[in-house]
């Protein structure tokens, strides 16, 4: 567990600094489970996986922090160990054998798994940071408390930034108690049925904190008191899902690695609406629709239906995502954004990395 | 130097031709009615909550629409002449106080709920909505805004995403910023952004955490998109007592520890309990060294699995008594008392300071024993009331203004306070803010190299520095000044506002 345990804060700043003073690009890298995200970038590669190690963490405090190269999987098995886990189950792509996804790549990509909607997004959970400004200064900002009003939220802003903000050297993390009970019922329906069904339940207290459709079955997951689940399990009804069998299935969808996710034909697009937008361009037959019914993933082969997407799904209060681009796809992966806010995006950006070196070009060719 | 002393060195007023010029825009863009020049009707405006520190704006409009907004900025933007916004006035940290050479911009106006969508749980609001509003509008459709402030029969939304507002329930349901989806707002040059959206995480920088918390320094919200939730079928709370500070911090890690986390949890030390059992008889024991409040909620059945647990948790934890509300009455009746501490602490001493500070919670015994140890040094008396959840603190110490040095000798204990919660790994502030109250332990909390990052990025927003200046942020040079919530004979502003 050694290697597990490294600070490499002096080498990183040196680089840092280095690349400041000759404006040289940096390209950051953790383990590159998520490489395939965001535009091509260039650079000098700035390697953060070995920066590592969990720097603090009490059960009753509900708060991590560990060093931004921390893999995903040593965090949640810590956590596991006393009945808690990252709220917002990030995804851990490519090989399940591999040592995986890193925290500091959790935080930059910003993508939350199957719980989202009812536990919370990356960013909802992260409470501080430690970064390496564009200028190679070691800055703190936010804190180790859940209620922190000091200062702006710069924490925050790191989440889903791809790294072009600054370079994550440790992050503070609020956590959550895994329930107690957690109970899947699969439902066999309609897509229609299933939006409809989803829409009604969002409005009930009920213990919900997982609800995907696809392949002609709404799967449901509750989690909480015995009580509240087993109740909530009668109300919705279907059958449930064998205990383990469930927990690879949230997995499995979580990671990518239901067959939906294995057919990679053509490009993978993640589309984010309100729960009830009917989308006319997205048929209901090739989506895979997740967040109770908040994100839609599907496969589109033809540029014609991708040219459609984006406006469609403005249309509708959302926005589409080209999250995995076939060989040869030049389309922007991310939604492009209105001329004043890219243009305050791009002033943001130069506050913090005023030379540009991050991962320049990763989110936005501007940015 | 006070606060006062300090800012009595701010900008001096417009010139007559700088005045006249901003009053000849401004009637251009709204009526008569919505400009307020006379002493006599700014005067309500001179202060917010913190009303210790009390400034004149050159003039106050009240604009209601999105295009007088942005015609107000515009102008202002090409005079130069800073625009302080503000909602219901109900901050406790001055962030809403009024620059002498400026335009104090109120958003009572924008009052209206836009739109409650009951299936995708969310409520379009104009900013001047109070909080409470939001959550008596959702109610026909069994749904609530989850934060709530202890102001939230009066403060706006709008301030709320300001200050990025908490309330006795954020341990379960999270801050404002946790319940926010989108905000639009207007920049000093009069564009209009909006960030966030409808639907889940939009892609580019997360500029709404940014703004949530920004105290008016990064541009004038005009409309905002929360989150609702669906009402919880039932809550009820448990009252624990203990003879020592350390059992009761330790209750609190032991309730986490076991997995259940509270929609409230509440602890008082005795000064506060005997303060608030003498104000409302609550029923609180007042030989105890400190007691707990644990809120549950959820369905009914859910609520008494979790409550048999808390009640084992917190009979391990060595509570010396247990009482769990029989009824609605008796729960709102132990939250009365938690709920008055503030007033009745005011009782006891003719001045009381409240501060705001937050720590982890496994330092509370430790922080509590200090703050005690200050008392005696400072020869000042502290009554001590907690979010524990959360690590929350909010001392009140109690002197009398009247007594030559108290007030000095109070605002040196309550630097104190927040400087041992940052050397504890806490802040300065938990759900106040900073305004012009906590500039100086800013300092405290962040080096220089970060508050110039915080200068870049508001710079990012306003380049001029017109929005809101001289709040929040404090400046290199000048990081030396003290405050914190004045009361005067218990005279709170707004004084039938709920404080916990």
């Amino acid at each position: 567990m050694t290697s597990l345990e490294q600070d490499l804060t002096p080498a990183l700043t040196a680089t840092v600094v280095e690349a400041f003073a000759n404006a040289t690009p940096l390209m950051i890298q953790g383990s590159g489970s998520k490489a395939f995200y965001g535009r091509a970038t260039h650079g000098q590669p700035l390697d953060l996986a070995g920066h590592s190690g969990i720097l603090e963490y009490e059960p009753a405090e509900l708060v991590l922090t560990a060093r931004a190269g921390t893999p995903l999987k040593h965090i949640e098995h810590i956590l596991a160990q006393a009945g808690q886990m990252l709220p917002f189950e990030p995804p851990h792509f490519g090989d399940p054998q591999s040592t995986g996804g890193t925290l500091g790549g959790a935080v930059a990509a910003g993508l939350s798994g199957p719980a989202r909607p009812w536990q919370g997004a990356v960013r909802d959970a992260v409470l501080g940071v430690t970064v390496l400004s564009g200028e190679g200064k070691v800055l703190h900002f936010g804190g180790k408390v859940m209620k922190n009003v000091a200062g702006y939220d710069v924490s925050r802003l790191m989440v889903g930034a791809l790294g072009t903000l600054g370079v994550l050297l440790e992050v503070s993390i609020r956590v959550l108690p895994i329930a107690r009970v957690q109970q899947t019922q699969i439902i066999p329906m309609s897509a229609s049925q299933a939006l409809a069904h989803l829409a009604e339940w969002n409005r009930s207290p009920l213990p919900i904190n997982g609800a995907s459709f696809h392949d002609d079955a709404l799967h449901i997951r509750l989690a909480g008191a015995h009580s509240a689940v087993h109740k909530a399990a009668l109300r919705i009804g279907g059958d449930t899902q064998e205990p383990t069998a469930a927990t690879h299935y949230w997995q499995a969808l979580r990671d990518h690695h239901l067959p939906f996710f294995q057919a990679k034909t053509g490009n993978l697009w993640r589309v984010a609406l309100p729960l009830t937008a009917p989308i006319a361009a997205l048929p209901l037959a090739r989506q895979l629709i997740d967040w109770g019914g908040q994100q839609r993933w599907l496969w589109l082969d033809n540029l014609s239906d991708a040219a459609k997407i984006r406006p469609q799904a403005q249309a509708a209060g959302g926005h589409a995502t080209l999250f995995c681009a076939a060989t040869g796809n030049s389309m922007a992966p991310f939604s492009p954004l209105p001329a004043p806010l890219l243009a305050l995006q791009q002033r943001v950006k130069a506050s913090l990395d005023p030379k540009g070196l991050f991962n320049r070009g990763r989110l936005y060719p501007e940015l | 130097m006070s606060i006062s002393a300090e800012l009595a060195h701010e900008s001096p007023p417009l010139s007559a031709e700088r005045y006249a010029a901003l009053i000849e825009g401004l009637r251009a863009i709204v009526s008569t009615a919505a400009l307020l020049t006379t002493a006599e009707a700014m005067k309500p405006f001179e202060c917010d909550g913190l009303s210790a520190i009390k400034r004149m704006p050159a003039v106050v409009v009240l604009p209601e629409t999105i295009e007088q907004v942005q015609a107000v900025l515009k102008l202002c933007h090409r005079l130069a002449i800073p625009v302080v916004a503000r909602g219901a006035g109900t901050g406790l940290s001055g962030g809403a106080l009024p620059s002498i050479d400026g335009v104090l911009l109120s958003l009572a106006k924008f009052k209206s709920i836009l739109h409650i969508d009951a299936t995708n749980r969310t409520a379009r609001v104009q900013p001047g909505v109070r909080n409470l509003a939001i959550s008596e509008a959702a109610a026909p459709y069994g749904l609530y805004y989850a934060p709530d402030p202890s102001s939230q029969i009066a403060c706006t939304i709008g301030g709320n995403v300001a200050e990025n507002s908490g309330g006795v329930h954020c341990l379960k349901y999270g801050l404002t910023v946790h319940n926010v989806l989108e905000v639009t707002f207007i920049t000093i040059e009069g564009e209009i952004i909006t960030i966030g959206g409808a639907a889940l995480d939009s892609a580019g920088f997360d500029l709404l955490a940014v703004m949530s918390g920004s105290e008016g320094m990064l541009g004038i919200m005009v409309e905002i998109l929360v989150r609702l939730l669906p009402v919880p079928e039932t809550a009820k709370v448990v009252m624990a007592a203990f003879d020592s500070l350390e059992n009761a911090g330790q209750a609190v890690a032991n309730i986490i520890a076991a997995g259940i986390i509270p929609a409230g949890l509440e602890m008082m030390d005795n000064n506060a309990i005997r303060a608030a059992e003498a104000f409302v008889h609550a029923g609180y024991p007042v030989d105890a060294t400190a007691i707990l409040l644990c809120e549950l909620d959820g369905t009914a059945e859910e609520v008494t699995e979790l409550l048999g647990e808390v009640e084992a948790v917190l009979q391990r934890s060595g509570a010396t008594g247990l009482w769990i509300a029989k009824n609605d009455e008796e729960r709102i009746r132990f939250w009365a008392g938690r709920k008055a501490a503030f007033p009745a602490v005011g009782r006891l001493s003719p001045d009381y300071y409240c501060m705001d500070g937050t720590i982890p919670r496994r330092q509370l015994a430790s922080v509590l024993q200090q703050i005690d140890a200050m008392s005696k040094k400072y020869q000042l008396e502290v009554a001590n009331v907690f979010h524990a959840g959360d690590g929350n603190l909010h001392p009140l110490i109690l002197f009398d203004a009247n007594k030559p040095g108290e007030l000095d000798r109070a605002e040196e204990f309550g630097m104190s306070i927040l400087t041992l919660c940052v050397a504890v790994g806490g802040s300065v502030t938990g759900e106040h803010g900073i305004g012009v109250e906590k500039l100086k332990p800013m300092c405290a909390q962040f080096a220089a190299d970060e508050l110039e990052h915080f200068f870049a990025l508001k710079a990012a927003f306003d380049p001029a520095g017109l929005l809101n200046p001289g709040k929040a942020v404090p400046t290199l040079q000048r990081c030396a000044e003290f405050g914190a919530m004045h009361v005067h004979h218990n005279h709170l502003p707004h004084p039938d506002l709920p404080r916990f």
